[in-house]
């Protein structure tokens, strides 16, 4: 294969996940709740969606398990923030450091087992072009599913009466409160669906991307979506072409060691995290940037009527 | 049904019963692991709360453990008290045992003793400049600290790991990715004989009497409290917000890099990827359940040791995965932020 369209299908593919979570933490935040613990949901998904992948041999009902997984842990989160106002950086560092544990817990059975490969879709014609043909033709369908989520996004926030209600909950649920809309349980929703996302990622990440689990394989890969959603200034579209630029900068080390390159490998491996550190100080060097685009009751608990 | 109602004042009871409830319902899931997994829960959960105490020796070894959860909660405490949220504390354990393990290196045979005082300063000084990395990228670029820290947790790891596979690796060492082991001039010698306690924990103990004299009877640790409570009230006063940041974060980072220098030339006596099990995120909890206060860690951090302990022999006796060290600390956080809830509000039984 083509070296260049070779890096660009493998772009696509270690993009994915970072883009699905990072648009289900997007959809948190404009509903004002930040989730810390994205990191733990994922690699719980990651094990849930391994173990059901192994005992069903159907790639979609792992990916269901993950979202069913990573809905339910973001609603334990939102019962804690939402209802009863906890703190929600220490809340979700708790559930972070909970699946973690639990997830190496569940999956120490796990270790080593192989899953069936899941081949991905070839586009009729399409995957037979030249060079676009391997590059963007031949991945798995949820690599298109997240591209089509993204447009959806769009539309959901800037064209739908939901939408709007959303964006209003996360900039000013006083108002959204005195308009009649229930904040909490938008909230909540908002919580859930994100969540189910960021639990789709994790499966996709251990079913498909890397089809194995290994005790903390998210490898801060939830961390890094939530670092997206900061420097896409909470726009789907930005969100998609951060999470392809990280998926590129992944793939840059497998090309830099491939080329002989003298560089030990650790030193690249540390490259998409000292990546997300210069990019994010990039972004938000300018306060306007950030601000303007940023839900502004992020972080903030809300009662009704307190 | 069941209703929350803010009580008029924060129930000054529920501030101690609080941690104590989280407790129960911590054990009351290990009970369920235990069953669900065809153990014995009475055995179980003797693993994690009798062994660890039951004789002199299971203490020395509790408070070798504690020591440097300790001394991280602090720094910790003190950032989460001025609203800095240090979450890479774990980062600056592994670059301070790093810089403290550099140093231990080259000690040979016939070194003073005295090289533990540079080792243990050089761990303090490489945990700071972890810790100022993310200070320097919040202050000058107003970049989010939780997300900088905890990157450049992955960061020190490959660091410590390009290390002992790379140049530091101990060429007899059978191509294990490992240091030799520090000459013995530069280890931490024994408090107690027949023990492995050291140095460390009485060391921790004096920084719990320093932290609480420095956050509640100086001017410095007032100030950075009331940025972290009211920053408005802090700027009208003329505090300095970047003073406060600056001075949490190079504190919290220099408690975890003496922390990772102590571990280093103590129970570890070498440098291998598996420097830290963790204690930079079980520190979180520590400091938290601690109720941000030094006298409260001790009792976390010895409580966290516990589990750590307790993990390791449900592993080896039990045959339990040792990841539920962590299901327990998690859960125990998670259970804790959850009954605070009864500080403010009070349960009410409503139709």
């Amino acid at each position: 294969m083509d070296m260049t369209a070779s890096l660009i299908a493998t772009t696509l593919s270690a993009g994915t996940p970072l883009a699905l979570a990072a648009l289900g933490l997007l959809i948190n935040e404009k509903s004002g709740v930040v989730n810390l613990g994205a990191e733990g949901m994922m690699l719980m998904a990651a094990v849930i969606g391994f173990a059901v992948a192994l005992h069903t041999g159907n790639q979609w009902v792992a990916f269901g398990a993950g979202a069913v997984a990573g809905a339910l842990l973001a609603g334990a989160l939102g019962l804690l923030v939402i209802w009863l106002n906890t703190n929600q950086y220490a809340t979700g560092l708790a559930l972070t450091l909970f699946g973690a544990g639990l997830s190496a817990f569940i999956g120490i059975d796990y270790v080593g087992k192989t899953l069936p490969n899941f081949q991905p879709l070839d586009i009729p014609v399409l995957s037979q072009l030249p060079f676009f043909g391997p590059a963007l033709f031949r991945h798995h369908l949820m690599v298109y599913l997240t591209i089509v989520l993204a447009i959806g996004l769009i539309w959901f926030f800037d064209r739908t009466r939901a939408g709007l209600v959303l964006r209003a909950v996360g900039e000013s649920p006083e108002s959204a409160h005195a308009l009649g809309y229930p904040v909490r349980r938008i909230r909540l929703l908002a919580l859930m669906c994100g969540g189910a996302l960021v639990g789709v990622a994790g499966a996709y990440l251990s079913v498909i991307y890397t089809p194995l689990w290994v005790q903390g394989m998210t490898a801060g890969r939830g961390w890094i979506a939530l670092a997206l959603t900061t420097f896409a200034t909470w726009r789907p579209a930005r969100v998609l072409l951060g999470a392809y630029l990280f998926g590129g900068v992944t793939m840059l080390q497998f090309f830099f060691q491939g080329s002989g390159m003298q560089v030990p490998s650790q030193f690249l491996s540390m490259l998409p995290y000292i990546a997300t550190i210069v990019v994010l100080a990039l972004m938000s060097r300018n306060p306007l940037w950030i601000r303007i685009n940023m839900p502004s009751s992020i972080g903030k608990p809300f009662t009704p009527g307190g | 049904m069941l209703r929350l109602e803010p009580r008029s004042a924060p129930s000054r009871a529920m501030v101690w019963l609080s941690p104590l409830l989280a407790l129960v319902i911590t054990v009351a899931f290990g009970v369920a692991i235990f069953l669900a997994m065809g153990k014995s829960p009475l055995h179980g959960l003797s693993m994690f709360f009798w062994e660890p105490l039951k004789n002199a020796y299971s203490l020395s070894e509790l408070a070798l453990k504690a020591s440097p959860l300790i001394l991280i909660g602090l720094g910790l405490a003190a950032c989460y008290r001025s609203n800095v949220w240090n979450i890479g504390a774990e980062g600056q354990y592994i670059v301070g045992a790093i810089f403290g393990g550099g140093v231990a290196l080259l000690a040979g045979d016939n070194t003073s003793h005295a090289i533990v005082l540079p080792i243990l300063l050089a761990g303090v000084v490489g945990g700071m400049v972890w810790a100022a990395l993310v200070a320097a990228l919040r202050d000058w670029f107003n970049a989010n600290e939780i997300l900088v820290s905890l990157m450049l947790v992955y960061v020190a790891q490959y660091l410590l790991d390009y290390l002992v596979y790379g140049p530091w690796k101990d060429p007899e060492g059978y191509n294990f990715p490992q240091t030799k082991i520090f000459a013995d001039p530069a280890l931490l010698g024994h408090l107690i004989e027949g023990t492995r306690l050291n140095w460390g924990f009485p060391i921790a103990l004096v920084a719990v009497a320093l932290v609480w004299v420095f956050l509640f009877r100086s001017v410095q640790g007032f100030r950075l409290q009331v940025g972290g409570l009211a920053p408005g009230a802090a700027r009208y006063a003329g505090y300095s917000s970047r003073k406060a940041l600056w001075t949490v974060l190079l504190m919290s980072g220099g408690f975890a890099g003496l922390a990772g220098s102590l571990d280093a030339i103590g129970p570890l006596q070498q440098l291998t990827p598996q420097v830290s099990q963790g204690y930079g995120f079980a520190a979180i909890i520590v400091a938290f359940v601690g109720r941000l206060n030094p006298v409260g860690i001790v009792l976390s951090g010895a409580l966290m040791a516990m589990f750590y302990i307790g993990g390791e022999l449900a592993q080896s006796r039990l045959g339990l995965p040792n990841a539920m060290t962590g299901v327990f600390q998690g859960l125990l956080l998670f259970s804790l932020l959850a009954c605070d809830t009864l500080i403010h509000h009070r349960i009410r039984f409503k139709r």
